[in-house]
């Protein structure tokens, strides 16, 4: 456990190395961030001062380096926008996509699970058939589109939820119903899937031929070792919701990370643009670092190769 | 309906003559494919989506962008009962009075261009990492993993709106940008199909004739695996449109003022009290086309596997 548990982690510095490189170039695609970030209207001298206090003057390697060796000392610089330090932003508008995400993929799991395990019992049946329809038509969703129709049904029409805001935690209900479903079919297939191979399995007839009440062979017997690959597609999922809940925050006016990263994007702000990149994409690799861990401690097999 | 059907040997017929009697592979195929809704359903509608793309041009009088007469804004569609419903303009008219349904049909070009393109770009490059990583396991498999993980751990919609708001937005920009950003399910998928098939005996035996490698990736493993190939392209196609349209909703994808379909809804969020339809319209278009194509992905993976041929 411990070697693969070291041969896993050296993996996910290397990934967190790389993804800072490649975050880091990100900025020099515009060509000169000093003109990039002085705007077009901007004097030589205005943008060599800029250069200056940047320190965009100074060698490529050198400014990788000194980046890296502040961020991973928490300190990812200053946003010249919002005359802050871009770490404490962050932190301030973490915890609302964090509940967010939260929120969509507990919704996404609550409905897909029982939808997958049900469709797995009765194949072919009438809620099979029904999980599977829900499955094509909401992969096939836009998610910003069916975010509108949610806000024009149940917010303009009907009135029952607020529209924008992180005020109450009715706030969060559309937001979370937007972002979790189109995680739904995946996790859905996954569980119907891997209840079907796991229910015709041996030690599932030999539990039932000992008398076990079928919940008991269900739920504590098959639905354990069925569930294991949809740990990982669920940790994977969360990551994405992390990365893309950019759309929905948008819409709904939460006031979190993928709303700052839009805000960030639309006016040039490239430091903040860097560390948000490279802040979800941390949160990511360690999310799955994490899940592969859950995953070798439910599977011991996994360990071994 | 099922195949089953059709080949079980009728009582009185020698086992011999059976054999003659069953029909080819290719009808067989074509059977299956004639038999199953999801093809056929999403194989019409994704065939009139692309009809409708060609002939664009052709379908209505007036220009997609050209054609303004902001006298004529925000006529309503033929289904609203209203005085100022406008036969000339069936689906209404935008906030600058351009035809919506001009706007739509031109919209689906769009649409296919960049779903199509993009899918062949991360296409190309996710196969080509995928059936390495297979074929030659090893070192080979690690460095494609790597990439793998490194490319999943950044988030897409992010990066491909800060690449496309820092180098520019224009329709092939957002192609290349989503192509560059959506190749690790090509990845994966070609990597494992092609770790399966390369142990099979007629690698061995091509292997044994001394083959080339690039032979025996084109004639023995490509043409395995194209079943796989052609379900995860539908997948990524359906991305690929969904993906532009929300960064055209965004604004950092095709600009206006194209007739993108996610730029319609985005144009149309601000009317969304009193003229839905302006959302309604352009996003149920975007539902059918990702329906369509996902149902024909669907079907092919149900038809091709090898599980479902008796």
């Amino acid at each position: 456990m411990l070697k693969y548990l070291l041969r896993r982690l050296g993996v996910a510095v290397l990934v967190a190395l790389t993804v800072s490189v490649i975050t880091f170039s990100l900025i020099y695609l515009s060509g000169d961030p000093a003109i990039a970030l002085a705007g077009d209207s901007a004097s030589n001298e205005e943008i060599e001062h800029i250069r200056k206090a940047y320190g965009y003057d100074r060698p490529i390697i050198v400014q990788y380096g000194d980046w890296l060796a502040r961020a991973a000392q928490g300190d990812l610089g200053r946003s010249h926008y919002l005359k802050a330090n871009i770490s404490d932003v962050i932190l301030t508008r973490l915890p609302n996509t964090l509940i967010l995400a939260l929120c969509a993929i507990s919704f996404a799991l609550v409905l897909a699970i029982p939808l997958g395990v049900a469709a797995a019992i009765r194949p072919n049946s009438l809620i099979d058939r029904f999980a599977l329809s829900l499955a094509v038509v909401g992969q096939a969703l836009p998610s910003f589109w069916f975010a509108l129709i949610l806000i024009f049904f149940l917010g303009i029409q009907l009135r029952w939820l607020p529209i924008t805001g992180t005020d109450s935690w009715m706030n969060f209900i559309m937001p979370a119903i937007a972002l979790g479903y189109y995680v739904t079919p995946g996790v859905m297939r996954l569980t119907r899937a891997g209840m079907l191979e796991v229910l015709s399995s041996d030690y599932i007839r030999t539990a039932k031929a000992k008398g076990l009440r079928p919940p008991a062979v269900l739920f504590k017997h098959a639905l354990r070792n069925a569930i294991i690959p949809v740990v990982s597609l669920a940790a994977v999922q969360f990551g994405f919701m992390l990365g893309g809940s950019i759309v929905i925050e948008t819409i709904f006016a939460i006031n979190g990370l993928g709303f700052l990263a839009w805000e960030t994007i639309q006016r040039a702000d490239l430091p903040m643009m860097q560390a948000i990149v490279l802040v979800l994409s941390c949160f990511y690799i360690v999310i799955t670092f994490l899940a592969d861990m859950l995953n070798a401690f439910l599977d011991p097999r996994i360990r071994v190769t | 309906m099922t195949p089953q059907d059709a080949t079980t040997t009728a009582p009185g017929i020698p086992p011999a003559a059976a054999a003659i009697l069953e029909p080819s592979p290719m009808a067989q195929l074509r059977r299956r494919v004639f038999g199953h809704y999801g093809i056929l359903i999403g194989g019409a509608v994704l065939g009139i989506i692309f009809l409708v793309a060609i002939f664009a041009p052709y379908l209505t009088p007036y220009h997609p962008i050209l054609d303004q007469d902001l006298a004529n804004a925000l006529k309503p569609p033929f289904w609203h009962d209203s005085p100022k419903y406008d036969p000339a303009y069936p689906l209404g008219t935008d906030l600058q009075g351009r035809d919506y349904l001009t706007r739509l049909i031109h919209g689906s070009r769009i649409s296919l261009l960049i779903g199509f393109s993009a899918m062949l770009i991360s296409g190309v490059i996710g196969t080509t990492l995928g059936v390495a990583a297979g074929y030659f396991g090893g070192r080979v498999d690690m460095v494609v993993n790597f990439l793998i993980t490194t490319r999943l751990s950044m988030p897409v919609v992010l990066v491909a709106l800060a690449v496309v708001s820092l180098v520019g937005s224009s329709l092939w920009i957002v192609i290349w940008v989503l192509g560059l950003l959506i190749w690790d399910r090509f990845a994966v998928v070609m990597r494992s199909t092609t770790m399966q098939v390369r142990n099979l005996d007629y690698v061995a035996a091509a292997q044994a004739c001394g083959c080339s490698t690039l032979r025996i990736v084109m004639s023995e493993i490509l043409p395995n695996v194209a079943n796989h190939l052609i379900v995860v392209a539908t997948l990524e196609m359906a991305h690929a449109i969904l993906l532009e349209a929300a960064l055209s909703f965004l604004g950092l994808g095709v600009q206006p003022p194209a007739p993108s379909w996610g730029l319609m809804i985005s144009e149309a969020k601000g009317m969304m009290f009193f003229d839905a339809w302006l959302i309604g319209v352009p996003g149920t278009a975007l539902f059918a086309l990702i329906l369509s194509i996902n149902l024909l992905g669907d079907g092919v993976r149900d038809v091709t596997a090898p599980e479902n041929r008796n």
